[in-house]
């Protein structure tokens, strides 16, 4: 429950609530003005953390050498890799395959899925296990522009205005053509959406869309989505095959350039291998749990950017890895759940963002960068509250969501919020959820084309490692489409350019040869190593006595 | 995160550690040294990794929880449970039929449930496990696919049966036969796809494409919005 102090504050709320009602029901989400294209360039400037001057740095190293990216991405790019080349012989190949599926979120599962419809042979390797991903955690829902007032037109400027005008137009074009039939593949594979008693979609809006084109399951939308896909990848036995707990720490490329594998990690047994493939597909997520200059995340215990480290090194590109996502609605209070996402649907059904005194100061749907800056703009004007451990945040009047729609609304709407604050004492049909940005999503990530495939000829990527979609910013809903989109893309594609006879030369790790060359003339300490696979939350007390651990900040 | 609190005991596998008030498991698995592998996924309540087994000072009673979701207490003693041995039959969906006949088939132990209401009882998501259990057995997928959709597979509800029943496997199996043939089609996503098929949409979407970005920022800016 909250402390006296935040009751006081929350009684405020409550006195302004009628008031805001009133305004909900004449103009709909229409309660605040929404910003326009100066007012946003300039709240970006002064309050996203993104636009700080000491949020970027020069990356001195490989394919994006010179480029101003994202501090934390620098230091793993920077950094020397986990095992030398010269300890494995690659003409000791412990398992072959056709196509190599790196991550077992909806983006692998979904190109396993696609690549098993040919009779190409499958390993999927995940370091946690099967559907352990941010796939499994979302829970708002997934763009498609299927009602009658809307079509892919739209979808296709709200995706560009969201990103900025930076996206890539072709990427683009797949994510918003692809979307309808992917929600059919979905369905046909069994995933239950929220559907009116005639069989239409209940589709919601989201920020920074045009149109009402969410669709959700419940607000598990991604582990609707997910749990359905793991479960097909486990009904394929024969074809798909699968390895859990273990990690990829580096691409194999052959010597004309293809890429022809990876070397594997076992967590627990600590053995690596190496797997020899015609092609491989990278969908490891992305990197919230780098906690990008101290924030707090929405992730997964596995997003630590290993899938950019490994591609990055064998010479793919990287693109706008200068943004980072911060979901404007992260919990703040209690301290158990700090970070953890409040979802944009709370909004999507009529919760306001108010300050300190229960007023609202912003349009409740702008896009993600544009709202996250908002909160931010009040919390360091002091409108904000500020927690007993110290933390700021604003109110999101949860319970008008029951005022403007009825009793049983968020019950039936919001299961998974409700749940999760009533394990700590707090009714959020009663009561406002406290909130502040949390890091949420990589908005870049490895360049691919409409194909999924990367300047290196047989390496795909797809979902969150991928980069060129959202441009500097995505919209709620587009990132579960994405994973499908493109996962289904890399999966055909990896198996179907397996059909035209790929012939692989010698295996060689030489570009991480030639890597360690340059991080070494850079002078970085041994220490630093990249990929992480697992982030390290043990406290400094502690990690200073385990004396024996072979790396500083990863799993030993 | 910062836990500033007092220091209160657990037993971890047995063994005594001193950790912070107000942890959850995993924090305080953590704060103990542990860097963990395995029985730790999302950290936030929904992929189910973290099932752990414990025991209040003082109570005689075994609990289940998710070692992400729950608080350590003075005294209580812990044991994670990573995986489930449970078994998974492999179906195709388009073979099956949304109906009892496919649960007899596939799960046979379905039918000996006893109405203990123990699966209810240990569920971390307060799911009516039994409930859907026995919706099954009347072969109401719709009920069993509505009150199971919450699960996460943790696998609690499967270790404490005693008719041995694999509640969560059944249950995702009813959830995608009610997705797949039981809810109603959407005549609006029927049409965009037949749309889509005739290739409408494409000669706009190419324009937009080659549009400079000052235009389509225009176009953008004066587009309709009506959500509601």
């Amino acid at each position: 429950m909250y402390p006296e102090y935040m009751m006081e504050s929350i009684k405020k709320v409550e006195q302004t609530r009628p008031h805001r009602l009133e305004l909900a029901k004449k103009l709909g989400k229409q309660v605040f003005p929404r910003m326009g294209e100066q007012e946003r360039a300039d709240i970006l400037a002064d309050y996203h953390p993104d636009y700080k001057d000491d949020a970027l740095r020069e990356l001195r190293i490989g394919p994006n050498k010179n480029d101003k990216i994202i501090n934390e991405v620098v230091d793993v790019m920077e950094s020397y890799p986990r095992d030398y080349p010269e300890t494995f012989d690659l003409n000791k190949v412990d398992i072959e395959t056709d196509v190599l599926i790196i991550g077992a979120g909806s983006a692998g599962l979904s190109a396993a899925i696609e690549a098993s419809e040919t009779d190409a042979e499958i390993l999927l390797i995940t370091k946690l296990r099967l559907g352990d991903s941010n796939s499994m955690m979302a829970q708002g829902g997934i763009q498609a522009a299927d009602q009658t007032d809307d079509d892919p037109v739209l979808h296709y400027l709200d995706v560009m205005g969201g990103g900025h005008f930076d996206n890539k137009p072709e990427l683009v074009d797949a994510l918003v053509m692809d979307a309808a039939p992917s929600i059919k593949w979905l369905e046909e594979l069994g995933v239950m959406f929220d559907k009116n008693e005639d069989g239409s979609m209940m589709v919601k809006s989201g920020g920074g869309t045009c149109r009402n084109r969410m669709h959700s399951t419940r607000d598990y939308t991604g582990a609707g989505i997910c749990r359905v896909l793991r479960d097909e990848v486990y009904n394929r036995p024969d074809k798909i095959k699968y390895i859990e707990y273990t990690a990829a720490t580096e691409l194999i490329l052959d010597d004309k350039g293809q890429c022809a594998g990876a070397i594997i990690y076992h967590l627990e047994s600590k053995q690596y291998s190496v797997v020899k493939a015609k092609t491989v597909i990278i969908a490891t997520g992305g990197f919230g749990r780098l906690h990008v200059r101290g924030f707090e995340t929405t992730n997964h215990y596995g997003a630590t950017a290993d899938g950019l480290v490994i591609g990055y090194r064998a010479g793919a590109k990287l693109m706008f890895m200068d943004s980072v996502q911060y979901h404007p609605t992260g919990a703040v209070f209690p301290e158990q759940i700090v970070g953890f996402l409040c979802t944009e649907k709370v909004r999507g059904l009529g919760a306001q963002p108010v300050n300190k005194d229960g007023e609202l100061f912003v349009y409740p749907l702008e896009p993600r960068d544009i709202e996250a800056s908002a909160f931010i703009r009040v919390c360091e004007n002091n409108l904000g509250v500020t927690t007993p451990s110290g933390l700021k945040g604003i109110w999101l009047d949860s319970p008008l969501i029951e005022e403007l729609s009825g009793e049983g609304t968020i019950e039936k709407n919001l299961p998974a919020m409700l749940r999760q604050y009533k394990r700590f004492d707090i009714d959020i049909r009663k009561y406002p959820m406290l909130v502040f940005p949390t890091l949420h999503y990589q908005n870049g990530g490895l360049e691919i084309d409409a194909n999924a495939e990367t300047t290196i000829p047989g390496l795909y990527v797809a979902g969150e490692a991928s980069g060129g979609i959202h441009g500097r910013n995505r919209l709620m809903g587009n990132s579960q489409l994405d994973i499908i989109v493109f996962g289904r893309r890399a999966g055909r594609n990896a198996a179907s350019k397996v059909k035209t006879g790929i012939q692989l030369g010698k295996l060689s790790l030489k570009h991480v040869t030639d890597y360690i060359k340059e991080v070494e003339e850079l002078g970085i300490d041994k220490k630093q190593i990249a990929p992480i696979i697992l982030p390290d939350y043990i406290p400094d007390h502690v990690k200073a006595k385990q004396l024996s651990s072979e790396f500083q900040g990863t799993l030993f | 995160m910062d836990v500033k609190h007092e220091m209160i005991k657990v037993y971890i596998s047995g063994e005594l550690f001193h950790v912070p008030e107000g942890s959850t498991i995993i924090m305080a698995l953590e704060y103990a040294g542990f860097q963990l592998k395995k029985g730790i996924g999302c950290r936030e309540g929904y992929c189910g990794a973290c099932a752990t087994v414990y025991r209040e000072k003082g109570d005689y009673k075994l609990k289940g929880g998710l070692a992400c979701q729950t608080v350590v207490t003075d005294g209580m003693a812990i044991a994670m449970i990573p995986f489930v041995p449970a078994e998974k039959p492999i179906y195709d969906l388009n073979d099956l039929t949304p109906d009892v006949g496919t649960f007899t088939q596939l799960f046979p132990s379905v039918f000996r449930c006893v109405s203990c209401n123990t699966c209810t009882k240990s569920c971390p998501q307060d799911i009516e496990v039994m409930d859907y259990v026995q919706a099954l057995i009347r072969g109401d997928i719709a009920k069993a696919a509505d009150l199971s959709f919450d699960c996460i597979r943790c696998g609690l509800c499967a270790l404490r049966c005693p008719a041995e029943i694999v509640q969560y496997n059944a249950g995702i199996l009813a959830r995608r036969l009610y997705g797949k043939y039981l809810s109603k089609n959407s005549s609006e996503l029927d049409a965009r796809l037949k749309e889509l098929d005739e290739g409408k949409f494409v000669k706009e979407i190419e324009e937009l494409k080659k549009m400079p970005d000052d235009k389509l920022s225009k176009k953008y800016y004066s587009r309709e919005i009506k959500i509601s």
